[in-house]
């Protein structure tokens, strides 16, 4: 039972996104070209709202349902590993249209193909753990 | 009901999605995780038994099962909104987004989710179709995971909670996309 709740926060994510247009591969190339304020609206106000929610639960100290207190852990202290591993994401978020959470999303929407792009991301993931070692982290 | 329907089946502005992300990252961290879903992807190699030749993906993926259930959530939040809150695919892009894609090529832009001449099992046996998903894929992967994150993972939870090395990926998802999209695509999309 305690999934059906991780089940629901994922349906609503997958209709919101379907609904705010942010799957489609047109909005990602729209972002991009600078040539409408919609994504940089979604994702900005989604930061906004986020820095909000992370002050309320540090200054009013707010425990999850375990009781627990709520800490984002803090990424590693790094240049190269965010700046390089970003820059190759963001070169294929660009041609496919699509990050992580909307791969699933379109897959959804009927967009069967995908699951060739999720497939590819799932080997790319491989790689990566192999090469490991050898990468400027 | 029906009205309530009505309403949620028009397109939502960015200022009713945006903070419906940030609830969904709220959620997240009060059930006890945090929003992140490349992470899947990692468990998925572990579930395939990719910790047998790499350490990488040694680890109890059971663990991370809520993630995965998440994720298949989004499959199901993707069909329901396509199948039971939707009037029309049509998405509302730019009139300068919809020209420039017509001169490079790309029939009807908007017009459908994702472009149809690319996102089809036949356009795979082409090398347009092929580098977009099977390379493009490949790069959403190596990346996240090279950069520990994806747009959940640094753009949204990361940037919310004022992390410099999310800033710096972020950065690094820009520098990315606007050369994949200026100097990249504009061959690509007319091979």
């Amino acid at each position: 039972m305690k999934f059906l709740r991780y089940l629901l926060v994922g349906v609503v994510f997958g209709i919101a996104l379907t609904k705010a247009e942010v799957i489609s591969w047109f909005r990602i190339y729209e972002m991009f070209t600078f040539q409408s304020f919609h994504m940089y609206g979604v994702i900005g106000s989604a930061i906004v709202i986020g820095i909000i929610f992370i002050q309320l639960i540090k200054r009013f100290e707010i425990k999850n349902v375990e009781g627990k207190s709520i800490i984002i852990p803090p990424k590693q202290k790094s240049l190269w590993r965010y700046l390089l591993g970003g820059t190759i994401f963001g070169l294929g978020w660009a041609m496919t249209g699509a990050c992580p959470g909307p791969l699933f999303i379109l897959l959804g929407n009927g967009i069967t193909v995908i699951l060739v792009v999720i497939g590819s991301a799932i080997l790319g993931t491989y790689v990566y753990g192999l090469l490991r070692d050898r990468l400027p982290h | 009901m029906s009205q309530l329907i009505n309403f949620i089946s028009q397109p939502w502005p960015w200022y009713v999605a945006g903070p419906v992300i940030a609830l969904v990252m709220f959620s997240l961290l009060l059930l006890g995780n945090s929003f992140g879903i490349s992470s899947n992807l990692r468990t998925l190699c572990s579930i395939f038994g990719a910790g047998k030749t790499c350490d990488f993906f040694d680890f109890n993926w059971r663990d991370q099962l809520w993630n995965l259930v998440f994720a298949l959530g989004l499959v199901i939040g993707g069909f329901i909104a396509h199948n039971y809150l939707s009037t029309e695919s049509h998405i509302s892009i730019s009139t300068a987004t919809i020209a420039e894609l017509k001169s490079l090529g790309i029939s009807d832009p908007g017009s459908t989710i994702v472009p149809e001449s690319i996102f089809n099992w036949k356009a795979l046996a082409t090398i347009r179709g092929f580098i977009i998903l099977v390379v493009g894929g490949f790069l959403v992967g190596f990346g996240t995971r090279y950069a520990g994150g994806c747009t959940s993972g640094h753009a949204i939870s990361g940037l919310s909670d004022l992390q410099i090395p999310s800033l710096i990926a972020v950065i690094g998802f820009f520098i990315g996309g606007l050369i994949m999209t200026h100097f990249l695509l504009p061959h690509l999309l007319t091979i």
